[in-house]
């Protein structure tokens, strides 16, 4: 059976996939790949089925080693990387022969990369579901130096085997932003202002610095759900967006939530990376 | 019943109460294209695999909330035993005027429902319980509460299915199993459930 083996981690790297819907009652949150966009990419150009799991490396520096001669690609955050020292492409698949080594090095456009490999990771899906859900703790853990990924079967290569990529963009970002549940909660109702990624952002949230919304009312809303992209204002004017690992509920007011290809592009802004917000309407 | 905007694959229906939102919960979920449904205190959050999908499912809930208020539901009842030695038992009993032992019997005799979950997997907020059990959040959360914990919050009462940090008025613990992956479904409590604690 092939199997990767994790030879060093880097700072995280997490088993990802399409998420495990329907447990959001429950307490247990969609999760799943953040760029789905990078991440469903990657998967067709491995030939993978639906769902299948990929590795989300956050900010580069994985090592793993094939056991077996398998393919695998790259998307999401720009990295260079290496098999055996020779040089791989971005978005473009390529092979690992039996004890060959990938090695990515840093991420130098955006923040998360996404290794796909042919057959998908077949570690024990959770509720339907492989990806780790950092906020509730199910799913696999963190990927650690010595750990054996198996991979399931893998399909015939697609057709195709290149993809024309755009690497994640640098300096400032505009995020299109829909209206509502409770825009009605801003002194202001629009979401206007420009904002830094805090440092302290991850997947349950993005929060930002800079610019504070002034609030029209001081209570807090009876918790309720709320979903990927919802731009979530505090009490103290900060805005959070959630990412994949958000809560199911929460109890202060969602005031505009973020497309879902501006999720993607949530999902690669680096600590510090300047963003606004633009008001679309469907 | 007010339809509230949601980003591309969502919308939120705020209702007028908790009764509400249960009833509608399951026959929501069973629309086509709907993916995810989660109740809220005063809302139902409905989520769509398509974003396609979610006009039509916009345009149908309004007849499925006449349906499902014409529906006599019979949620089933989870008895749950608690032994009544939790830290701030006493302090419960003072904010509230109540005797321990009132405490106690107040929380047993008036059944809870369950309203929402959130904060962790398998937690529910309990809804409809004797009033006189409203107390605030303890002033500081405690770092660490064990699982099993039985608590007070508002008029909610809840049990934390795992160890966590938390703010709750713990008034005793169980040893029932709120959460386990590998039951199905995997969590004991879910909303619209009655549930009786037995001393």
């Amino acid at each position: 059976m092939a199997e990767l083996v994790v030879v060093a981690p880097g700072p995280l790297t997490l088993v990802q996939d399409a998420g495990r819907p329907g447990y959001a009652a429950m307490g247990v949150g969609r999760s799943g790949a953040f760029d789905t966009g990078a991440y469903e990419l990657g998967r067709r150009l491995v030939g993978n089925a639906v769902g299948a799991a990929a590795l989300e490396v956050l900010l580069g520096g994985l090592t793993v080693r094939a056991t077996a001669a398998t393919r695998a690609v790259i998307t999401g955050g720009l990295v260079q990387a290496t098999v055996d020292g020779r040089p791989v492409g971005y978005g473009e698949p390529f092979y690992l022969l039996p004890g060959e080594q990938l090695r990515l090095g840093h991420c130098t456009r955006g923040i998360r990369a996404y290794v796909s490999v042919a057959g998908g990771l077949d570690v024990p899906p959770v509720l339907g579901s492989r990806a780790t859900d950092t906020l509730s703790g199910i799913g696999p853990r963190p990927l650690a130096a010595g750990d054996v990924i198996p991979l399931g079967e893998a399909a015939p290569p697609p057709r195709a085997d290149v993809a024309p990529l755009t690497p994640p963009a640098d300096g400032l970002v505009t995020l299109d932003a829909l209206p509502g549940p409770r825009t009605d909660w801003l002194v202001i109702p629009n979401l206007d202002g420009d904002w830094t990624v805090a440092p302290d952002s991850n997947r349950v949230g993005i929060r930002l610095a800079g610019h504070q919304w002034s609030r029209a009312k001081n209570s807090e809303i009876p918790s309720e759900g709320v979903v990927r992209g919802s731009i979530q204002l505090p009490p103290d004017g900060r805005p959070v967006i959630f990412g994949p690992d958000h809560p199911t509920t929460g109890g202060y007011p969602v005031v505009g939530v973020l497309t879902d290809a501006s999720c993607d592009r949530l999902a690669q802004l680096r600590p510090g990376q300047r963003l606004r917000f633009r008001t679309v309407t469907k | 019943m007010r339809l509230l905007p949601s980003g591309e694959r969502a919308v939120l229906v705020e209702l007028a109460d908790t009764d509400e939102v249960l009833a509608l919960a399951e026959p929501v979920r069973m629309l086509a294209g709907v993916e995810d449904v989660v109740p809220g205190e005063h809302t139902l959050l409905v989520t769509v695999g398509a974003p396609g999908d979610l006009e039509a499912v916009r345009r149908a809930l309004p007849g499925v909330g006449s349906a499902a208020a014409s529906r006599v539901s019979t949620p089933r009842t989870v008895d749950i035993h608690v032994t009544y030695d939790g830290p701030d038992l006493a302090a419960v009993a003072a904010h509230t005027g109540l005797t321990v032992a009132e405490v106690v019997s107040a929380h047993t005799a008036t059944p809870w429902r369950v309203g929402f979950g959130g904060f962790a997997p398998g937690f529910a907020y309990l809804v409809g319980g004797d009033p006189r059990l409203e107390v605030p959040r303890r002033a500081e959360p405690r770092p660490s509460v064990p699982a099993g914990a039985v608590g007070l919050a508002g008029r909610y009462s809840g049990i934390y299915p795992r160890s966590s940090p938390g703010g709750w008025q713990l008034i005793g613990h169980t040893d029932a199993v709120l959460f386990d992956v590998d039951a199905d479904p995997p969590a004991l409590l879910q909303p619209g459930m009655t549930v009786r604690f037995v001393s």
